[in-house]
């Protein structure tokens, strides 16, 4: 389709398919629903629909270009998450500089990410980031909420910047002659698809496991997991989200990436329950700042920080995992 | 020609770094004229306050949209005062009235009478970053001579955060724009600053804004 999406496997293109079907029902069960019960205020959730529909296709386009836009989507979404975080958190005036710098840092990382240098990737933040940024805040001088302000900033990079610029490296991974575990290479897909088809499996899962997790937390469960962070996750939430989310990964993984059943399993695990603990770091950091959402770029979700807040913990998590075994 | 420069300006400069670099949060749009004469009347922390109103005014609206700015800061230099007046657009003010002959107040009414929509910074100066300082009284005689005309208030914060007085580096935060009732002359000018001063407390106190240290 104009060269678009071209390089990606049959199974990829299954996959945006489906999910657009996913959504097309979501919609028609919220239209039968205002039939049904017209009184109803479902506004909300409307929104939250037609939102997931811009994500999902602009996601789509860039993903299907090349790898290059697909990269790109990443640096955005970094440079919106990590706009957010400091516009959320406190800062402090003298650190204008500083904070420039932080944000320097995120074309820099995607630079890193294209251009398939490993190492510099997985050591630019957490070393020389910190240790740049205090050497540049102790210039300045000011020590009075020293501790505060560095802490907040690198809290922000890891989170925004770094964690996030692992779902785009897993692009790059090609497994070598002689991998742990031998990958099973889906019919028909080539070896350049098999970074891609990894990035959506992590994309899938994690936002299919935020919607699940709500999902069953809103049908049963009374039991709350977490009642001081957030009131609304049940043990029984957590739970059926976890299951419901191995269980598509064990449905899918096998098909659509070069994993075995038992990787796509255990990935599963590992997105569910690292999802629901990333979901809740963010909300800890917003009742500790009294803000309800992160943003407002995400009409009916919040901010981007909200919508990528499982992913700023399943996306290292998921990588490192199969870097282990394929990488 | 110069038209032409001053839309390409907005369009691929001020639009971007506001709308994406900055990011706008933007309450009660439906508040803000459609068409002049109208007054917009803001805070003031940051250069970028007038590219973030006249940016919410759309390419439409451009022609119509004009800063009142200071003449002894934006017309200090040849360089500066072209750019000032034929791009960005503004109307100067000479600041300093002491010892004027001619009114100070002339090329606001002019844009006012050739229903133009003209942005007002009643502080006068963009002071300390974040901090909002007295309203100057000025406006009053404005708002006097062209009862009909309204007042829109407009409370922004984060821009002191972004690009505060000095600093010539810009650090992207979120903008948040609150956008009130507007205000009409009201006969007198204690009420009609006490009106105008109300909207905006109220305005400023709509979202808990962290102290900025």
């Amino acid at each position: 389709m104009f060269g678009l999406f071209d390089h990606l496997s049959h199974q990829i293109h299954l996959t945006f398919i489906g999910v657009a079907v996913l959504l097309g029902i979501a919609e028609a069960a919220l239209l039968a629903r205002r039939r049904r019960v017209p009184e109803r205020d479902d506004s909300e959730l409307a929104q939250r629909i037609r939102t997931w529909w811009v994500i999902v296709i602009s996601f789509a386009i860039l993903f299907g270009v090349s790898r290059t836009t697909a990269i790109v989507f990443f640096a955005l979404v970094s440079f919106l998450a990590l706009k957010e975080f400091l516009s959320m958190v406190p800062t402090r005036r003298v650190d204008h500089r500083v904070l420039f710098w932080a944000y320097l840092a995120i074309p820099l990382q995607y630079v890193w990410v294209g251009s398939e240098w490993y190492g510099m990737f997985i050591i630019f933040i957490p070393v020389y980031m910190f240790i740049l940024l205090p050497t540049r805040m102790v210039m300045i001088g000011e020590t009075s909420g020293f501790l505060r302000a560095v802490g907040s900033l690198q809290w922000g990079l890891m989170t925004t910047v770094y964690s996030l610029s692992h779902g785009a490296m897993l692009l790059s991974i090609q497994p070598p002659v002689n991998p742990r575990v031998a990958p099973i290479w889906p019919a028909g897909s080539s070896q350049e698809s098999g970074g891609a088809a990894l990035l959506v499996f992590l994309i899938l899962l994690t936002q299919f496991n935020d919607v699940a997790q709500y999902c069953w937390g809103r049908a049963l469960g009374e039991t709350k997991i977490v009642p001081k962070v957030s009131p609304n996750k049940t043990v029984v939430g957590m739970l059926g989200g976890v299951c419901s989310t191995t269980v598509l990964a064990a449905a899918i993984g096998p098909w659509l990436t070069f994993m075995d059943l038992l990787r796509s399993i255990t990935a599963g695990l590992i997105i569910g329950v690292f999802g629901f603990a990333g979901d809740l770091s963010v909300s800890a950091l917003k009742r500790d700042l009294g803000v309800k959402d992160c943003g407002y770029t995400l009409p009916g979700h919040g901010g981007v920080l909200d919508r990528v807040d499982s992913l700023t913990f399943t996306a290292p998590l998921f990588f490192h995992f199969v870097y282990y075994f394929y990488g | 020609m110069i038209t032409a420069l001053r839309y390409l300006f907005f369009l691929f400069i001020v639009r971007p770094v506001i709308l994406f670099v900055i990011g706008l949060n933007v309450r009660r749009i439906a508040n803000l004229p459609t068409e002049g004469p109208a007054v917009v009347v803001a805070n003031h922390n940051s250069h970028l306050d007038t590219f973030v109103l006249m940016t919410l005014f759309g390419m439409q609206r451009l022609k119509d949209v004009h800063p009142v700015a200071a003449a002894d800061h934006f017309l200090r230099n040849p360089v500066m005062a072209w750019f000032s007046q034929h791009i960005v657009g503004i109307i100067p003010l000479e600041r300093e009235v002491k010892g004027m002959r001619t009114d100070p107040l002339a090329g606001i009414c002019n844009a006012l009478r050739e229903n133009q929509i003209l942005i007002i910074f009643p502080e006068g100066t963009r002071g300390k970053p974040e901090v909002r300082e007295e309203f100057k009284t000025g406006i009053a005689h404005v708002a006097k001579r062209f009862p009909e005309v309204p007042f829109t208030p407009v409370f922004l914060h984060g821009l002191g955060k972004s690009l505060p007085k000095g600093e010539g580096i810009l650090v992207p935060f979120f903008c948040d724009v609150f956008i009130g009732r507007s205000v009409r002359w009201t006969g007198k000018r204690e009420t009609f600053m006490h009106e105008l001063c109300e909207e905006m407390s109220a305005l400023e106190n709509e979202k808990p804004i962290p102290n900025w240290t």
